[in-house]
């Protein structure tokens, strides 16, 4: 479904992803590991087509990134869907409204947008909620709507940065169960954390990234795992 | 959009009054420029229209050299028209001229007056030759001719004109800046909201729109205001413009006129409020892929 290939990304003389290749399939979640710097905020800002690859390719289901002008990058972005760690919620306005926004961009009709509204922010547990602003809430209960409203247009991909970082054990418990049952109704998850004890609770599949590098791609990982040698040691021994 | 167009103006609402009352005082200049040039053309018309060179005859002259006179005007091409005012019909215009102050009725009769003739001709350019022809007649007394008035009137017009547009020119500039600082303001202040909207799949008509709809509502609010104010203005003032130009028929401003100046600062301010917003967003799309 979605493919990078030897994608390298610089800034300058500082590379920020170094030819790195996966595929995810329909349906996968993913948890994309490594310490901060590593490249997981990169990675995921190049799905979102905010930059373009230096080099290398990325596609999804056969679309190619690089392909899209940047007048139809919108086209690229309404098929995913996207989690934050700071939740990027529209401080003024309720809670319906924001999950309501992604289509109303997308020109839904108004009693369908309620109606789908109504039934996400039952899936999130929020209905009672729903007339409440950001303000109001609690940390738990902004990253609910923050996911609400990535998965509210049924996205082929949701990605999701750090977003346990900013919640307390319970609650980010309590978040990555409502992660599962989204991936169970078939939604493929990429999401970037280094909360040791969700990966290590997920079971499923891990990609880690070390200084840009691809140094770890495992289908039932763990948090700590065996590295592929860097390529920095490949060339100290030639 | 509506919704959202709202709250781009109320959010920032002194940002936005300020947008529109630097385009107001632009368009309100402007739609006094046009009005003084009406005006203006109105005062020119009437004395066009009038006699421009008045020969008073002497008491002496005989009808019949007053024909012969008039003959002799007529033969050149320049000259329209030579009517011939008798001293009653003088006395007639006098008294209408003067029918609020008795004092002056009382003092002015017939006898007093002179007789004359009343030369139009097609052109400014031969009223000082007219005036000579007429000058050199033994039976006329004096000669009167408006060569001065009309030519600087006309010359006035014109280097108004010239001033107007550099001005206008000036201003027009000005309120494109003014929408352009303010919408580049709001924007930047959006950026993040800008931002995550991209992110959920906005494109660039989602984003943009409400800012050029944001530029066409101040032209256009800026455009009635104006228009509103320099209306009420002429209504205020319009007694005393009547008094101080007797006799030319400069007031009421015909309305649909009015309304024709009305659509064209409205089409004025719109593609003012317009061309800021699109170079604002123009501006800030570069930052913000």
């Amino acid at each position: 479904m979605i493919i990078f290939d030897k994608v390298t990304k610089k800034f300058g003389e500082i590379v920020a992803l170094d030819e790195v290749s996966f595929e995810i399939e329909k349906g996968e979640f993913v948890c994309l590991t490594g310490h901060s710097g590593a490249g997981k905020t990169t990675l995921i800002r190049l799905i979102l087509g905010e930059y373009l690859p230096t080099t290398g390719e990325i596609s999804i289901d056969g679309e190619k990134l690089t392909r899209v002008p940047r007048r139809k990058i919108y086209l690229w972005r309404r098929r995913l869907g996207v989690v934050f760690q700071d939740y990027k919620l529209f401080d003024n306005q309720t809670v319906a409204e924001n999950v309501a926004l992604p289509l109303q961009i997308r020109k839904e009709k108004p009693q369908e947008i309620k109606e789908k509204v109504e039934k996400i922010l039952a899936l999130v547990g929020l209905q009672e909620r729903a007339n409440l602003f950001p303000a109001q809430l609690a940390g738990g209960e902004l990253q609910r709507v923050a996911l609400a409203r990535a998965v509210i247009t049924a996205p082929d991909l949701l990605l999701a940065d750090e977003p346990t970082g900013n919640l307390d054990p319970q609650t980010s418990e309590e978040m990555i169960k409502l992660f599962k049952a989204i991936n169970e109704k078939g939604t493929t998850i990429l999401m970037a954390t280094h909360n040791r004890e969700i990966v290590d609770e997920l079971k499923t599949r891990v990609i880690e990234l070390e200084k840009g590098e691809l140094v770890r791609d495992e289908k039932e990982g763990q948090y700590h795992g065996e590295k592929k040698k860097k390529k920095i040691d490949d060339k100290v021994n030639d | 959009m509506i919704k959202t167009l709202k709250q781009h103006i109320f959010r920032s609402p002194y940002q936005s009054l300020a947008a529109i009352l630097v385009v107001s005082l632009s368009l309100f200049l402007i739609d006094t420029f046009i009005l003084l040039g009406f005006g203006s053309e109105k005062i020119l018309q009437y004395f066009e229209s009038r006699p421009q060179v008045s020969a008073f005859l002497k008491d002496e002259a005989k009808p019949q050299d007053i024909e012969l006179i008039k003959a002799k005007i007529l033969t050149d091409r320049n000259v329209k028209s030579v009517e011939f005012i008798s001293k009653e019909e003088a006395l007639k215009i006098y008294q209408e001229q003067n029918k609020d102050k008795p004092l002056l009725l009382e003092m002015v009769t017939a006898k007093i007056l002179p007789a004359s003739l009343e030369v139009s001709t097609y052109n400014l350019g031969s009223l000082k030759n007219v005036a000579e022809m007429l000058k050199k007649e033994p039976l006329v007394e004096d000669v009167i001719y408006q060569e001065d008035v009309v030519l600087s009137m006309s010359n006035w017009m014109q280097t108004m004109r010239e001033i107007g547009l550099g001005v206008i020119a000036f201003l027009l500039a000005v309120s494109v800046l003014t929408v352009l600082i303010v919408i580049g303001m709001k924007m930047a202040r959006r950026k993040e909201e800008i931002e995550i909207l991209k992110l959920l799949g906005a494109s660039a008509g989602n984003i943009n729109l409400p800012f050029y709809l944001e530029g066409i509502v101040y032209g256009a609010v800026a455009a009635v205001l104006s228009w509103g104010v320099n209306y009420l203005a002429i209504l205020a003032i319009a007694p005393r413009i009547n008094r101080f130009f007797a006799g030319i028929s400069l007031l009421p401003i015909p309305l649909f006129f009015m309304l024709e100046v009305l659509a064209g600062l409205l089409g004025l301010g719109i593609l003012v409020g317009f061309w800021g917003s699109f170079l604002a967003v123009s501006r800030f799309s570069k930052t913000v892929r």
